[in-house]
């Protein structure tokens, strides 16, 4: 009797003892997982692109603006930080990392790709903080490329009106970790939300609507409606990127530094505490 | 290779045990109990709607029983950390992401449990998707997403295995060596259970049955025990000592009807006892057909009856 050509067995003897479970090796499968989507690349090499694009715009403007401007702002060039992280970048930045942070979820929910990762690991805490903990680091190293790459574009166009920021300047150094932290906070976000919710045009809807939406509806004129205001991280965001801020008391509430950092810092922490309470006690 | 255990030994032994789920007032599975062993293929059986499906996610920790207990080796599931070395199992083959490559859906699922990644390779070959490894899986066909849940069962060489319906979609070439590998899986010590709502999947495969129906167990036994529920012939053989043989087997308890020239119709008494017993007599047989109309009588029968139960119940 010939054997045919079938391969190993298909077991291999038993491995002598279960190996420790490691954190790091649910690392390890949710990197694999990112990177092995053809989308993950297009995703952060465009929006990448499309910032440094409208921060080099803005500053574009500022530089043939520059001298019809008045010697005020001429001597004070406000526009400096706010042409290095410009609204319509960071909005559209804002939109794709939320909705990334998202899919890194939601997409295990919607094929039903959960049911095998939870069969795999049967600790699904560990697997929530594993995708936050890559989501974090992937959104922090793109967050901090595109903050440094608009403020450089930008800030090398305006030193030919000689209206740059330098980056010693602490306020300069601000801006660009808040810019840079921006995408990893909002991704963070969006994971804890598509955690919640599993559905995917739910979960980008509440998250573009917590994010963008909602701050507008929360003016600064009173009290009760700026705290609100404030919670918000884009709110924080703007904040942060500003050179000065007007002290509050002028019938205007205004965030201070570090309420605003804190606003940073409890959006992501809420949202990923929360979708660890949840995945533990829900069925798959 | 560490087999069953020792007799007695828990290794390996899924447990339902009174087992209940509701989802809000549906009750999908109601009181279930039952006790799958090592070294059989053991079929699960029941009409769509069953809760095939619900006892399998409470098997592996997805749903949380809302009464009863389910363990697997005699834990619940869910207490290890990482799962692929005690369980595996292929739940529907469309639980994978479309736009990754075998390859690296293996490998993430390998990564997070510890396992080199050779065994990625491993289990590819042994499933046959080598070659497409890398392609998509979104491109794959019914039938190749159903050999890569198996890959991805067997990824961490688990002495228990669960597969959903692994047989939809496949060619028959596919459904062959999906039989076989069930066989060898469970002759090598494994407990090997394996859902199905169509009885005749598990005449060649299965050795053991469970069948449930509206969520409640119907039977729990050996295929062949299953069989002689029938009332119809379950075996035909043909021999040329067919009287000699028609009277020693109603000896034995089984009923006989002539069926054709030196045919007889046996009911009551499986292929294998009767092939015995023939041997045991040294009466020649020609013949010895075991009819899967039978099994599928018998299934149908069974699982009618259920419905009929409740409704009469209901009333």
């Amino acid at each position: 009797m010939t054997v045919t050509a079938a391969g190993p067995p298909p077991v291999s003897a038993r491995p002598v003892a279960d190996p420790p479970a490691r954190f790091r090796d649910l690392l390890a499968a949710e990197w694999i997982k990112m990177r092995s989507l053809r989308s993950t690349p297009w995703t952060l090499g465009l929006v990448t692109l499309f910032v440094i694009a409208a921060a080099t715009v803005e500053a574009w403007d500022s530089y043939t603006d520059f001298p019809g401007m008045n010697p005020e702002t001429q001597r004070e060039p406000m526009f400096a930080l706010s042409d290095a992280f410009p609204l319509t970048g960071y909005w559209t930045l804002t939109l794709v990392a939320v909705s990334a942070g998202a899919i890194a979820v939601v997409s295990e929910y919607s094929t039903g790709l959960i049911r095998t990762t939870a069969v795999a690991v049967p600790a699904r805490g560990s697997v929530v903080l594993a995708k936050a903990a890559v989501v974090t680091v992937v959104w922090t190293v793109v967050g901090t490329v595109i903050a440094a790459g608009s403020f450089a574009v930008s800030q090398a166009i305006l030193s030919g009106r000689d209206a740059s920021v330098s980056i010693t300047d602490p306020v300069a150094v601000r801006a660009l970790v808040a810019s840079a932290l921006l995408p990893p906070v909002c991704a963070l976000i969006g994971l804890g939300l598509g955690v919640l919710i599993r559905h995917s045009a739910t979960t980008m809807v509440t998250g573009i609507f917590a994010l963008l939406v909602l701050p507008s509806f929360f003016s600064i004129t009173m009290r009760w409606s700026a705290e609100i205001n404030h919670a918000m991280v884009l709110t924080a965001w703007e904040r942060l990127i500003a050179m000065w801020a007007e002290p509050s008391g002028d019938g205007f509430y205004r965030p201070t530094v570090t309420e605003s950092w804190i606003v940073y810092a409890a959006w992501p922490l809420v949202a990923v505490v929360a979708a660890l309470l949840v995945v533990r006690h829900r069925d798959v | 290779m560490s087999g069953s255990g020792f007799p007695g030994s828990i290794d390996g032994v899924i447990e339902v045990n009174s087992a209940t789920k509701r989802y809000g007032s549906k009750t999908a599975v109601d009181n279930l109990s039952f006790t799958v062993r090592p070294g059989h293929v053991t079929g699960f059986l029941g009409p769509n709607g069953a809760g095939k499906t619900t006892t399998l996610r409470m098997i592996l920790g997805l749903d949380a029983p809302t009464a009863g207990t389910v363990t697997v080796s005699g834990v619940p599931f869910r207490t290890h950390r990482r799962g692929l070395r005690h369980v595996g199992a292929l739940l529907d083959a469309h639980h994978v992401h479309g736009g990754r490559s075998g390859t690296a859906h293996l490998s993430a699922l390998a990564r997070s449990n510890g396992i080199p990644l050779r065994r990625v390779d491993e289990v590819l070959r042994e499933v046959g998707l080598t070659d497409v490894a890398r392609r998509r899986v979104g491109g794959y066909s019914l039938g190749m997403k159903q050999r890569l849940g198996i890959a991805t069962a067997l990824l961490g060489d688990p002495p228990v295995l669960l597969f959903d319906e692994p047989i939809n979609g496949m060619d028959p070439e596919g459904v062959l060596w999906v039989r076989h590998l069930f066989r060898r899986l469970a002759a090598q010590g494994r407990t090997v259970f394996l859902s199905s709502h169509l009885m005749t999947e598990m005449e060649n495969t299965a050795d053991e049955l469970v069948v449930i129906g509206q969520g409640r167990l119907l039977a729990a036994e050996p295929l062949a025990r299953f069989a002689a529920r029938s009332t119809r012939p379950s075996v035909v053989l043909r021999s040329p000592q067919a009287d000699e043989l028609a009277a020693l087997l109603v000896a034995a308890g089984a009923r006989v009807e002539p069926e054709g020239v030196g045919g007889l119709a046996v009911t009551g008494l499986p292929a294998n006892q009767i092939g015995i017993l023939a041997f045991d007599n040294k009466i020649v047989l020609q013949e010895l057909t075991t009819r899967s109309a039978s099994l599928e009588e018998a299934f149908m029968k069974l699982t009618a009856d259920s419905v009929e139960y409740l409704a009469g119940q209901q009333r």
